[in-house]
């Protein structure tokens, strides 16, 4: 009888530990010293000296390859200036025509529509209302770049997602896009 | 389980009756309204394309509640104002005085004509018209009727509970009877014999016991390997994360692409998790879910009164007060659990496979727009990696840097394609240094 009882504890036993497959916890990892190394990761929480390494960059710096701070103001006198004085740096050709698209599409065209017309999945779900049309817009490559930058009324800036580079060739093509719904 | 049963039945009875009631009352004040339909209808078409990105009818927006505006401006200031708000400014005090309410201006609208503008301020005025409920159709509003049945381990516990105290009462049924002397041969014990006398037969026979023994420990291993090759692999891994946040509905359902909110993805060894100013480029319009959304969550259905508390933590998380709608500038970090993470030996670049090689997110994620709650689809073992790098091919096209050696790669192993593992992708030293 005894002999059947610790069987049976055993068994029992055996099977918590197989079946114990929780989902919630990750798994047992076995000498897990090379797992996690002493660098901090990039997105961790407590990066260097318990603060989370991802901040701001110091103040009055451009990384290497960078461009400088985009420094004209979110008021109806910046965008004016924007619209009338900021340039393009970039050449107009294909290839940055090419990634413009590329970007607009993973970025705009939720809500604008492929042809820019703000027809996009996100209006006419009815998630979103109130997309203008590009061509009711009197827009310049500077006042484009500026509302990428900082947003205008419900639609929220678009700097963090992407580089200067990347904002400059949506521009291009939005550009395009509006020539086209002009015609 | 009988009377509980009767008794939510009572409530769920007690509950819709209450619904329909109200809903009643709700559907004969409506019919007291007599409404234009066509030009509600067409006012209500131009207010969502036109006006509806700045204002709302009951709250404020960008610009303010537009609700009612016919009681408090003369009809041709409105339209003064629509039609050109920056000219009209200039010779209307009361224009100008009108402007402070935003640090925005108002967009001009010379395409509206005197009558469009005249039906966006009828549909102003008289607001949606409410739709009177087909007969048998129950709405519940608010309620959230959820009959939930135990949680399943406390099913399982209560099963095993039950096996062992049968088991405990057979045993003691036995020792029972075996003190009593008791001899009675029924058809149970003649049974039991025979299993004892098969039993000694078997444990005398040398060829089975050696047969019995080799299934065994064949049984034993399988279960021993099968438990060994999970140490460290976390597929199916789904912790609990602190906003229910379904990708189903995001990317499923609204079409959202990845990259959106993952943008990291595109130039980076991370595919970070976007922060809530990304949450915010479309939630500082979208204070609440759509009605009748529902997600699954950590087991449990969330209906939108669940769902709407999950937006007001990404507006706590970036500070946004969503009655005044602007941000008081108090931040919080939301704490994300980590799913996908590689031991830190193992180099893996997301630039590399979204941007250069251009693989789907899904292929190594999953149907991740099907999911309500994330989890780890693949294994992220280093077999799995490698069964990848040794099938797929590489686009050559367009690289013309490395046109001459892809060309003797391709000579050399006699193919019109190379893997990646041709090009080297399974030497160590691609991942591990």
């Amino acid at each position: 009888m005894m002999k059947n009882f610790k069987l049976i504890i055993a068994l029992v036993v055996f099977t918590s530990i197989i079946s114990c497959n929780d989902k919630k916890t990750r798994q047992l990892q076995y000498m897990p010293d090379m797992y996690e190394s002493i660098p901090y990761n990039a997105d961790g929480a407590e990066g260097l000296g318990g603060e989370p390494v991802n901040s701001k960059p110091v103040a009055g710096t451009i990384p290497r390859g960078g461009a400088p701070a985009y420094d004209i103001p979110d008021t109806i006198e910046g965008y004016e200036l924007a619209k009338t004085t900021l340039k393009s740096p970039l050449a107009k050709d294909e290839k940055n025509l090419d990634n413009g698209k590329e970007m607009y599409t993973i970025y705009c065209l939720s809500c604008h529509g492929k042809n820019g017309d703000g027809q996009g999945y996100l209006a006419t779900s009815e998630k979103f209302a109130g997309i203008p049309n590009y061509k009711d817009r009197d827009l310049t490559e500077g006042s484009i770049y500026h509302v990428l930058i900082h947003g205008k009324n419900l639609m929220g800036s678009h700097s963090s997602q992407l580089t200067y580079k990347e904002r400059w060739q949506i521009v291009q093509y939005v550009e395009v896009l509006r020539t086209d719904l002009l015609k | 389980m009988k009377s509980v049963a009767l008794h939510s039945r009572r409530t769920s009875v007690l509950l819709k009756s209450l619904t329909l009631l109200l809903f009643f009352a709700f559907s004969i004040s409506s019919y007291s309204q007599d409404v234009d339909e066509v030009r509600q209808k067409e006012g209500k078409k131009l207010f969502k394309s036109l006006c509806a990105s700045c204002h709302k009818l009951d709250k404020k927006l960008v610009g303010p509640a537009l609700g009612g505006v016919e009681e408090n401006r003369e009809n041709s200031w409105l339209k003064s104002w629509i039609k050109n708000n920056a000219e009209f400014q200039k010779v209307n005090a009361e224009a100008a005085e009108a402007a402070q309410y935003s640090a925005t201006a108002m967009n001009a609208f010379p395409q509206l004509s005197d009558q469009n503008i005249d039906d966006i301020l009828y549909y102003t005025t008289v607001g949606e018209i409410k739709k009177v409920a087909a007969p048998g159709e129950v709405l519940v509003g608010g309620q959230v009727l959820e009959e939930r049945g135990a949680p399943d381990w406390l099913i399982y516990f209560l099963a095993a509970a039950i096996v062992v105290a049968f088991l405990m009462i057979a045993s003691l049924l036995k020792q029972v009877s075996e003190l009593k002397g008791d001899k009675k041969s029924g058809v149970q014990s003649n049974l039991r014999r025979d299993l004892q006398e098969l039993w000694v037969g078997v444990k005398e026979n040398t060829f089975l016991k050696v047969l019995g023994t080799i299934f065994l420990l064949l049984v034993g291993a399988y279960f021993l390997f099968g438990t060994l090759f999970t140490v460290g692999v976390d597929q199916g891994y789904q912790p609990i994360q602190p906003i229910a946040f379904s990708h189903k509905i995001h990317s499923g359902e609204n079409k959202i692409d990845c990259q959106y909110c993952h943008s990291s993805a595109k130039h980076s060894k991370h595919s970070g998790i976007p922060s809530v100013n990304v949450c915010m480029n479309c939630h500082k319009a979208i204070s609440e879910v759509a009605e009748g959304t529902e997600i699954q969550w950590n087991g449990q259905t969330y209906g939108k009164t669940q769902l709407d508390k999950e937006i007001a933590k990404v507006y706590d998380a970036a500070g946004w007060d969503p009655e005044e709608l602007v941000y008081t500038g108090e931040e919080k970090p939301v704490k994300w659990i980590r799913i996908h993470n590689l031991p830190d030996f193992a180099y893996y670049n997301h630039s590399q496979h979204v941007t250069v090689a251009g693989v789907k997110c899904q292929k190594c994620h999953g149907p991740v727009e099907e999911m309500d709650e994330m989890y780890q689809y693949s294994p992220l073992t280093m077999g799995w990696c490698i069964d990848c790098h040794r099938e797929t091919n590489v686009d050559l096209k367009s690289n013309d840097y490395y046109a001459k050696i892809h060309d003797q790669l391709a000579k050399k192993y006699g193919v019109e394609r190379v893997t990646i593992s041709q090009l080297g992708g399974l030497e160590c030293g691609k991942c591990h240094y």
